[in-house]
């Protein structure tokens, strides 16, 4: 790898210098620390960076996080607001008591990081940071290692049994110039299986990072929605584990937001594992999205799938960069991988860098990227039928979004994900 | 309740003129069958009554009960009145047969000013004629025409009419692809349709549709004009000699 420069360098300690590693019992100390050496050895993310040639980290990497104004929600209730959840809420990435449910809950239990962080031994020191150093290999994730090293919250999570009941972490912008750092650690242990929510701007700024430890046979389903306000910036990083005959299922979507950066890394580990990963975005003027994904199958007889779709408007911009691994024991290994953009206008820009990179010799690996607009033969059918040319658009909108929702197990967080696009449209529509 | 006169389009994209010239009347409670040989305007007569994009009207118009049909959104014609069964109905991967056919429904009488209908009697509505039709829960339930046969899709498009119960309908080749016994279904459907209030615009190759529904006028289309008008028998005429003997007669 080329030695970082020294413009690049300056960059890394310019941010660094705004930030103070927090408090931390010695095992988390040393944790922080190393992410701290990996963020100097590799330097934040820079404009020539190959991996962030379609995405400009410049804002995210900055020392102070831009202002961004809070918006005004009205009347529509936030997502999830009908499921039964245990409710978990940081107010500008700070754990909120006062408005959080009491941390329990059958067959798991839940931390608040910073609670963690004074415990001398804890189990969460064979995962945290493990996951993301791991996915520091082959691609640099330097974004992530800063997160490691000074996230101060989060929740740490170990599920022993089958919880019906989702953990919902409801991010609360209040401060237009919040720069939130978040940090979650899940494991699931053999047999287990848990449903995550996320939703909700976070914070002005916002880097997180949550690592996923599915033991064999465990069951890891993640459905998060991020909005609504538009001039939010964001990156994220999931990294997950997969022990054999696991599944780990996660679903994205977004709507607004000027700087969303989601990265993906999973690794399947154990034979039978199944990994599906999928996002639908619509985007509206200056909105930026990338979903950067990078999948390694280690194991043999193993399935994932990536779907990912994206609706631009008015000179939005989105991206996808999505890699399957085949590593060369990973026969019979069954890839998937579709990124499709809808440009509603010809100032609207879609760029995908799709990947497979395949060692083993046996193996079922496709992938496919397309960009189009509304299909007018459908849309004069749903015209002559007589629906109006809005709702006809919309109804076509929904049904190219349709491939990515269905990857939702859950019929009624589907039904959740389904009635948030339409009311982004409908507003729209109505203006 | 249909009137065309000296009806003149080209296509949008080259210049090629299409229809030269149509005329034709079609009463409410009258069922009108089209003839023609490939390429002589047919198809292209009931995209431009629909308002389909590609077509540009050089002269002459068309009214559905008085109203300027040439004026209105293809979405305005519907809400007026006017359907057409298409020729090849498109698949619309995504959105659901049901959901669809509701959405068109509200969207027509909301455009009419009347209240939406509730979703236990569209429910109700939809199961009724869907049975004749011999569409089954499970096609309602698929996305609109995707992995339809010929012949499903064809009913389907009859339920969309049924359930739309337009003043108007253009029947575009609805005999196109489809085998005796669906032939028979669709017809019944289409019979069960008629009504003294209610036009029928039937395009057809061959007869043998006319056989099933029964038509009180037929025309014989050729390059882009009608050039002969009569009863059913004109049909079976078409069907034992074809359309050489009455090209030259009115050539």
């Amino acid at each position: 790898m080329a030695a970082v420069t020294q413009q690049k360098m300056d960059a890394t300690e310019a941010r660094l210098a705004t930030l103070d590693l927090p408090e931390s019992a010695p095992w988390l100390a040393e944790a922080r620390e190393a992410a701290l050496t990996r963020v100097r050895a590799a330097g934040l993310p820079g404009r020539r960076d190959e991996y962030w040639k379609y995405t400009r980290p410049d804002t995210l990497v900055q020392p102070e996080a831009p202002t961004a104004a809070v918006f005004d929600h009205g009347e529509e209730a936030p997502v999830f607001d009908t499921v039964d959840r245990l409710k978990v809420v940081f107010v500008d990435g700070v754990f909120s008591s006062d408005l959080s449910d009491p941390l329990e809950g059958e067959g798991f239990t839940i931390e608040r990081l910073s609670d963690v962080a004074d415990k001398d031994i804890h189990w969460a020191k064979d995962l945290y940071g493990t996951l993301e150093t791991n996915g520091q290999d082959p691609v640099k994730r330097p974004l992530a290692a800063l997160n490691t090293a000074f996230a101060y919250d989060g929740v740490v999570i170990r599920v022993t049994g089958k919880v019906s009941r989702p953990v919902s972490l409801i991010y609360v912008h209040e401060s237009e110039a919040s720069d939130a750092m978040l940090h979650h650690v899940i494991k699931l242990e053999e047999g287990a299986d848990f449903t995550l929510l996320e939703n909700g701007p976070a914070a002005a700024r916002f880097n997180k990072v949550l690592e996923v430890d599915v033991a064999d046979k465990a069951g890891f389903h993640h459905v998060r929605a991020q909005g609504r306000d538009h001039e939010r910036r964001a990156v994220t990083h999931i990294f997950g584990r997969l022990g054999a005959e696991s599944t780990f299922k996660s679903f994205t979507l977004t709507v607004n937001g000027q700087m969303t950066r989601n990265e993906a890394i999973l690794e399947l580990t154990g034979d039978d594992a199944v990994a599906h990963v999928a996002g639908a975005c619509l985007g509206d003027g200056d909105f930026h999205h990338d979903d950067t994904v990078f999948i390694t199958h280690d194991a043999e007889n193993c399935e994932s799938r990536q779907v990912y779709k994206k609706v631009l408007r008015n000179g939005a911009t989105g991206v996808f960069q999505g890699k399957i691994l085949v590593k060369n024991k990973a026969q019979r290994t069954d890839g998937y991988q579709i990124s499709q953009s809808l440009l509603l206008d010809d100032d609207s820009q879609f760029y995908a860098k799709p990947e497979l990179e395949i060692y083993a010799d046996d193996v079922a690996c496709s992938h496919g990227s397309t960009s189009g607009a509304i299909d007018d033969e459908a849309l004069f059918y749903l015209r002559s039928r007589g629906l109006p040319e809005g709702i006809a658009t919309d109804l076509l909108t929904l049904a190219f979004l349709a491939e990515a929702v269905e990857e939702i197990e859950d019929e009624a967080l589907a039904e959740e994900i389904v009635s948030r696009l339409d009311a982004w449209l409908t507003r729209r529509r109505k203006g | 309740m249909l009137e065309i006169k000296d009806l003149k389009v080209k296509l949008e994209e080259e210049d090629k003129q299409i229809l030269k010239g149509v005329n034709l009347t079609v009463e409410a409670g009258k069922v009108h069958a089209i003839m023609g040989p490939n390429g002589s305007g047919k198809s292209t007569l009931s995209y431009v009554l629909s308002g389909r994009d590609g077509y540009e009207v050089t002269g002459g118009e068309a009214s559905l009960e008085g109203e300027d049909l040439l004026d209105m959104e293809p979405e305005e014609r519907a809400a007026a009145g006017l359907f057409l069964a298409f020729q090849y109905p498109v698949e619309i991967p995504g959105v659901g047969n049901m959901t669809f056919l509701r959405t068109a429904v509200n969207a027509q009488r909301k455009a009419r000013g009347e209240d939406e209908i509730s979703a236990g009697d569209f429910l109700k509505l939809i199961r009724e004629k869907a049975k004749t039709l011999k569409i089954d829960a499970e096609m309602l339930k698929r996305p609109v025409n995707v992995g339809f046969s010929g012949g499903e899709k064809k009913r389907n498009e009859i339920l969309q009419m049924a359930m739309l119960e337009p003043k108007m309908c253009i029947l575009d080749e609805t005999d196109s692809g489809l085998d005796v016994d669906a032939m028979k279904l669709v017809s019944e459907g289409v019979n069960a349709l008629r009504d003294a209030g209610r036009g029928f615009l039937v395009i057809t190759h061959y007869q043998r549709l006319l056989d099933h529904i029964k038509p009180d006028v037929v025309h014989i289309m050729a390059d882009g004009r009608i050039v002969k008008t009569g009863g059913p028998e004109l049909a079976l005429e078409v069907e034992q000699n074809g359309y050489a003997d009455i090209l030259a007669e009115t050539a």
